[in-house]
């Protein structure tokens, strides 16, 4: 008896003494998946948050939550940064291959949102060749419209995340939204001002995704959420959220009599995807090199027009300047980014490609100015005296004796601009413009690995950067031969 | 013949210090004169006055017939007649790095004074025939001597005809036999009827190729005369100062 007693109260301990059980979402996904709680925002709420408790419960331990970005879940729960991933993960066959993953605890709608003067129109994703149709990035529904790109013409516009296609849809710079009914019908009562066309265009389904190694933990976690599905607690749940229909009931009762449903659909070889993926990659890769050299092209001409304005200038002249440059300079290039394309759009609705040469040119014309003033100020005075005395104008020994030099003495920083330029692009798929970058993350998201987009992205990077510092190095060598 | 360069009474002041306290000197067409004293005895300053480069307080400064006018530096606009009579060659010679010896020379013709290129490089040519640096036409200033930079600097300056030529501190990084042809050189630009006011503290220079000396100490021209009367019978302490110390002495 004492034997006994002493027992349970070790067993008791151990059970005290369980490792918190660390789950991982993105609070910034928002409700009714995750969301700071208005009342604590050191709190989270939301029914994945609701579901992680269950679990929690059912396996005896605490939980404890971990905010990741939506689009690194799987990357994260791999790692080992926590043990379960849940913000609205999709099902797909990429992460059944590389991941454990358990059974599908909500069925979702992939709903088009529509302008209402379109909705007779755009009923369908087939309606809407050519025209520019937003969703989220590394999504189902993003997969679905490239493959409707492919037919139709349609042109997917990616985003990082779930407000801003609702709002350029209503501003005009989108003609269609593809996402989960869920979050359409929560954009719809936040925001208003579009149509959601009944018909849904497809379903998918939320799972919660484990490292590929805790398949054991992945199996209890089915056993769970089959017992949650069965005793009405998910129902009670999704009800409390407002995600409660008569088809989440036929769906619940479809799952639980097929418990096999979510047998994995096997390994998805690389070679295929790098062939089907090579393609896209390299246009992403065309765009990130346009997009640099036409923000490079404006940051130059800006730059100059800058340097020469504090060098040459009167105060009048000098001081907006100094403050144009302090001010870029000293802000995140992503906020200017996020101001140019989304702040500005009452006043002007730049699109996204030309916001982001604008964006990116302006930033780093504030760097090149100071590239030029630096250079321009280390000209020796004798030479510009030299020639005044010889009778050239200002402008003119500007052009043939200041400028000429001091664009040597620039060259070696500008050629670093421009490859810190090319890198710093990755940042415009914040303003969906889909550059190398965000393709390759596209890519790795949908085959659920970053070891073979990683180097090819990184190959692709540099082919594009080696042979431009080779170009400067060259020239340089050249002029102080000479 | 009108003076090439006539400076009266002019004040100068450079921060608080009063450097030029009522200058005046004069040079005529086709002479040499050496503008002598000890270093930060205002040569410098003088010459950046005349040459429109630095302001001066007070008195007037004309050449060939212009009026420099007191107060700041006007702007280039006001100053076109100027820069068509005065040449400057700098102490560190400042030539265009990044263009050949030739494109040095003829910059000024081709864009101040819109020559054709043609015209331009047969003048320019011509001229650094004469100084003897034509085999460097195509070089660039780093890789000329001490002696041909010197050389290709004077020809710049000349190219466009000035009237006054001002040469500051010439000599300074020439060795004698480089100094003894300087002087040849400039000796023939004065018998073709320029003007020329050269700051040196060479003594044995001045001595050699000038035909007046006015030796500038505390902010004023102390003595004025010709070379032999003025530096073989100074009285005035400045003026022993100079001659005692060595004549190649380099200026820091």
């Amino acid at each position: 008896m004492a034997l006994a007693a002493v027992l349970v109260t070790a067993c008791a301990r151990t059970g005290d003494s369980r490792p918190p059980l660390r789950w991982g979402g993105d609070a910034e996904g928002g409700a009714p998946f995750v969301e700071a709680d208005p009342a604590d925002p050191s709190h989270v709420r939301g029914f994945d948050v609701e579901i992680a408790s269950m679990l929690a419960r059912g396996l005896h331990r605490e939980p404890v939550f971990v905010q990741v970005a939506w689009a690194s879940i799987e990357a994260s729960v791999e790692r080992g940064d926590f043990a379960i991933g849940m913000s609205g993960v999709e099902d797909r066959p990429e992460l059944r291959a590389q991941h454990s993953v358990s059974v599908p605890y909500y069925e979702f709608r992939e709903v088009l949102a529509v302008r209402p003067a379109d909705s007779a129109k755009f009923r369908r994703l087939g309606d809407l060749a050519r025209r520019r149709v937003a969703t989220l990035g590394g999504t189902g529904a993003y997969e679905m419209l490239l493959g409707e790109q492919a037919r139709s013409g349609l042109v997917p516009i990616s985003y990082d995340d779930d407000v801003h296609p609702y709002s350029d849809l209503v501003a005009g710079r989108v003609d269609a939204v593809l996402l989960d009914n869920i979050i359409a019908e929560r954009s719809l009562r936040r925001t208003g001002g579009f149509y959601i066309q009944p018909v849904p265009v497809a379903t998918g389904h939320y799972v919660a995704v484990l490292a590929k190694r805790d398949s054991a933990l992945r199996d209890t976690v089915n056993t769970i959420l089959r017992a949650r599905m069965r005793d009405g607690s998910l129902e009670k749940s999704f009800r409390a959220w407002n995600v409660w229909d008569d088809s989440e009931a036929r769906y619940f009762a479809r799952a639980l009599a097929d418990t096999a449903h979510g047998a994995g659909t096997g390994a998805h070889p690389a070679d295929r995807s790098i062939r089907a993926y090579l393609p896209a990659l390299l246009r992403a890769a065309v765009v990130t090199l346009v997009l640099s050299c036409l923000a490079m092209a404006l940051a130059v001409a800006v730059g100059i027009g800058v340097a020469a304005g504090r060098v040459y200038g009167s105060r009048i002249i000098r001081a907006p300047l100094a403050l144009y440059v302090e001010v870029v300079r000293g802000t995140p290039v992503l906020l200017q980014l996020f101001v140019l394309y989304y702040g500005l759009s009452a006043f002007v609705r730049l699109p996204a490609f030309l916001a982001a040469v604008l964006g990116l040119g302006l930033n780093y014309a504030a760097y090149e100015s100071e590239i030029y003033r630096a250079a321009l100020q280390a000209i020796p005075r004798s030479q510009l005296e030299a020639g005044r005395t010889l009778g050239l104008s200002e402008a003119q020994i500007l052009r043939l004796v200041r400028g000429p030099q001091a664009l040597r003495l620039a060259l070696a920083p500008m050629t670093n601009d421009f490859v810190a330029l090319l890198k710093d692009s990755s940042l415009v798929s914040v303003i969906t413009v889909v550059e190398l970058t965000k393709q390759t993350a596209i890519y790795a998201t949908n085959i659920g690995s970053w070891v073979v987009p990683g180097m090819l992205c990184a190959l692709i990077y540099l082919a594009m950067s080696l042979p431009l510092s080779r170009l400067a190095r060259r020239l340089e060598r050249r002029w102080r031969a000479a | 013949m009108s003076a090439a360069l006539e400076v009266r009474s002019v004040y100068a002041r450079r921060g608080a210090i009063e450097v030029l306290r009522g200058v005046s000197l004069d040079v005529a067409p086709g002479r040499i004169c050496a503008l002598m004293g000890t270093s930060g005895a205002g040569k410098t300053t003088m010459l950046r006055a005349i040459a429109a480069l630095g302001p001066f307080d007070s008195g007037s400064i004309v050449v060939d017939g212009f009026a420099l006018a007191p107060g700041a530096v006007p702007p280039e606009s006001r100053l076109r007649v100027l820069r068509r009579s005065v040449g400057m060659v700098f102490q560190a010679q400042s030539l265009f790095e990044h263009l050949s010896v030739l494109d040095n020379v003829t910059l000024a013709l081709v864009h101040a004074l819109r020559w054709t290129r043609e015209r331009a490089e047969s003048e320019a040519l011509a001229l650094l025939t004469t100084l003897g640096v034509s085999h460097r036409a195509s070089a660039l200033p780093r890789q000329l001597s001490g002696g041909e930079a010197q050389r290709v600097a004077i020809a710049r300056a000349l190219a466009p005809d000035p009237t006054l030529l001002l040469l500051d501190e010439p000599t300074s990084a020439l060795d004698p036999a480089r100094r003894a042809s300087l002087g040849e050189v400039l000796r023939a630009l004065a018998a073709e009827g320029h003007g020329l006011l050269v700051s040196t503290h060479d003594v044995d220079f001045a001595e050699g190729f000038a035909d007046r000396v006015a030796i500038l100490s505390g902010g004023v021209v102390v003595e004025e005369g010709p070379p032999r009367e003025v530096l073989s019978n100074s009285t005035h302490a400045d003026t022993r100062a100079l001659l005692r110390s060595p004549s190649a002495e380099p200026r820091v």
